[in-house]
């Protein structure tokens, strides 16, 4: 499965004087393929949630189309569009990402609870394992720390093997030898054949990049 | 989902209270004004009925000092005769109708009331008014020395009266009505003759030269075919001397503007508490999903669909509603239902309590109306979160 971008742009109404529109995202094409990992980098502001939102299809772009298997997904209606983000797209957000209520194996499961599906509990236990974060699988996000919750984000999106996994500042607030692991971890999904999106500022992420781009002036650049 | 629900609600434990509280209170207040405008309006029915006949015809003293009136309306004590011939001459009347005397005599202290009490002897013959209420208490005719008692007063049937040295027994005793009746011991008339004459005997009645065989107190009349009641109330007061005609409609009209002031008011504060409560609700409801915009966003991106986000806050609305307005309304009966006597006497009015029928039919009406606006609030709320891309509310901070 691919996923490809067509001349699309985003523009903001910032309130304030004077020309108040502004172009987060423009005129882009772009391309996620399976089993490639693709690193978008560039400077804060540049427009790069902007994109993956975009991508993932949480935004919908001012012009433009987002092709899955050929299907502009913003044509589709909300309920199929949700459908489609639950079952193919897996999005770890950038920031904070818990919700509250639900301990950490309650939010991993989450994605099959919203569908009443009955729930992978082994792979979500896998998942903790390799995320390092099994022994906190009773605990609310309250008690976690930022590097925990978003290693929970990690193992949520991933849990049910989506053919896309976009990760938005994944290690933002993890320490090296974290970010290695989750790194290693999202690399691994592309082996096994996910389309991998990773937004970061993380200089080491080049290196596990099969793809990897510069935002630059609202256009993601191939570096 | 429905345990997401439960641990949304648990997960904020702060929030559900608040808005537990909210709806609680909310539905206390509907629920208790309900029932208070529902016990005005069936007391005013059941004070109709108690009347009964179209117009009542007493001696022009018992009218003139309006004593009658204040018998009847506010339960004070008293009795007057007039003479047998009266009810004769007014029978005879063309714009008469059904007739029917009353002998009326006050009781001394006695075992069942440390006050005295009302007693009132009909005709069962002819009687119009209260045979009704007395049928409705499960008891057919009324044998001589048999008593009837309202139900405010504290005898029960088996139990023996003693009025003048005459010994009586309790035969049944009304459901309460809401009017003077409840604290009135009805006898047939026969007995009442023998009370009378055995007070007289004991020189205490207040009248000394009446035979109770030759008097009667009260006549309660209901017009001709073709005749209105102001015709006989007019036809009574221009061709009888020394009696007064009083439409019963008239006599309980500042009653019943009372009770429509009253309503009024309680209807009012009823729909102003109802528009505030579910402004309130609207607003709290509001405040707290978008409290969690965040969250909310972040289910939408697993593949949450915008229906799928207001069905849980609807849930969520829905489960606090229910338990709040529950809450209140089990909590307004806990106040009404002992309290109502108070209120009754608070307000002046004829006040009856509805049965447990419209009781629960007011208590489920309350609880949908809270359900309602707190599901509609929820709604509302969702549906404008629902509007705006997932990507741009995933940007709050909260
Ligand atoms: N809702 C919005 N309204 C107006 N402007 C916005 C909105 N969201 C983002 N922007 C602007 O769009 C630009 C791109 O934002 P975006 O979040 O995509 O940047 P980014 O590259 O992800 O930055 P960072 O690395 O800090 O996360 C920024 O300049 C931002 O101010
Ligand atoms: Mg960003």
């Amino acid at each position: 499965m691919s996923l490809t971008a067509e001349n699309i742009t985003k523009d903001y109404i910032r309130a304030g004087k004077g020309t108040n529109r502004f172009t987060a995202v423009k005129e882009t094409d772009f391309t996620l393929e399976e089993g490639c990992l693709s690193v978008l980098m560039g400077r804060s502001g540049s427009g790069k949630t902007t994109l993956l939102n975009m991508l993932s299809g949480l935004l919908c772009p001012t012009s433009g189309r987002v092709l899955s298997d050929g299907d502009d997904i913003y044509s589709l209606d909300d309920k199929k569009l949700s459908k489609l983000r639950n079952e193919r797209f897996g999005v770890i957000p950038q920031g904070q990402s818990a919700v509250h209520s639900l301990t950490v194996m309650e939010n991993i499961l989450l994605p099959f609870a919203l569908y009443r599906e009955k729930p992978d509990e082994e792979y979500a236990k896998q998942l903790m394992e390799r995320l390092d974060i099994a022994q906190l699988s009773q605990v609310k996000p309250s008690e976690l720390s930022g590097g925990e919750i978003r290693r929970m984000a990690i193992a949520r999106a991933a849990v049910r093997k989506p053919r896309v996994l976009f990760a938005d500042e994944p290690t933002g607030d993890l320490d090296d030898e974290n970010t290695r692991e989750v790194f290693d971890f999202l690399k691994e999904q592309a082996k096994n054949g996910t389309a991998v999106l990773i937004v970061t500022h993380e200089n080491d992420a080049k290196a596990y990049a099969d793809k990897l781009y510069r935002m630059n002036g609202g256009v993601p650049e191939k570096a | 989902m429905n345990s997401l629900t439960i641990k949304n609600l648990k997960g904020r434990p702060a929030a559900t209270a608040v808005l537990l509280v909210l709806s609680s209170l909310l539905c206390f207040a509907v629920f208790v004004g309900s029932i208070m405008v529902n016990s005005l309006s069936t007391g005013l029915s059941s004070l109709e009925k108690r009347l009964g006949a179209d117009v009542m015809a007493v001696p022009y003293e018992a009218a003139t000092k309006k004593k009658f009136e204040d018998m009847v309306i506010q339960g004070s004590i008293g009795y007057f005769y007039m003479d047998k011939e009266k009810y004769d001459e007014i029978s005879s009347l063309d714009s008469v109708g059904d007739i029917s005397a009353q002998l009326y005599l006050a009781s001394t202290g006695s075992s069942c009331c440390s006050i005295p009490v009302q007693i009132i002897g009909f005709d069962p013959e002819t009687d119009i008014t209260v045979k009704p209420w007395i049928k409705k208490s499960g008891k057919k005719a009324l044998e001589k020395y048999d008593l009837v008692v309202g139900s405010d007063l504290n005898a029960f049937v088996g139990d023996t009266l003693s009025f003048y040295g005459v010994d009586c027994r309790v035969a049944a005793k009304l459901d309460k009505t809401g009017t003077t009746y409840d604290t009135t011991v009805f006898t047939n008339i026969d007995t009442i003759k023998e009370l009378i004459a055995s007070s007289l005997d004991k020189g205490m009645n207040d009248f000394k030269d009446i035979s109770p065989d030759n008097v009667v107190s009260c006549l309660l009349i209901n017009a001709a075919d073709g005749y209105s009641p102001e015709d006989v109330m007019n036809d009574i007061n221009l061709h009888v001397k020394r009696v007064k005609a009083v439409q019963s409609k008239n006599m309980i009209s500042g009653i019943a503007s009372g009770i429509t002031g009253v309503s009024g008011m309680i209807r009012t504060f009823i729909a102003a508490v109802w528009v505030l409560g579910a402004a309130i609700l609207l607003l709290a409801f509001t405040m707290s999903i978008n409290g969690r915009k965040k969250e909310f966003a972040v289910m939408r991106v697993m593949g949450a669909s915008g229906k799928m986000l207001a069905g849980i806050v609807m849930k969520e609305a829905l489960c606090i509603t229910l338990a709040g307005g529950t809450a209140g309304c089990l909590l307004g009966a806990l106040v009404i239902f002992p309290f109502g006597g108070a209120a009754e006497k608070a307000l002046g009015l004829p006040f009856l309590l509805p049965d447990a029928g419209r009781t629960v039919l007011c208590l489920c009406l309350t609880i949908l109306l809270s359900v309602l606006s707190g599901t509609a609030a929820a709604a509302v709320s969702a549906w404008r979160m629902s509007r705006i891309d997932a990507g741009l509310t995933l940007r709050s901070d909260n």
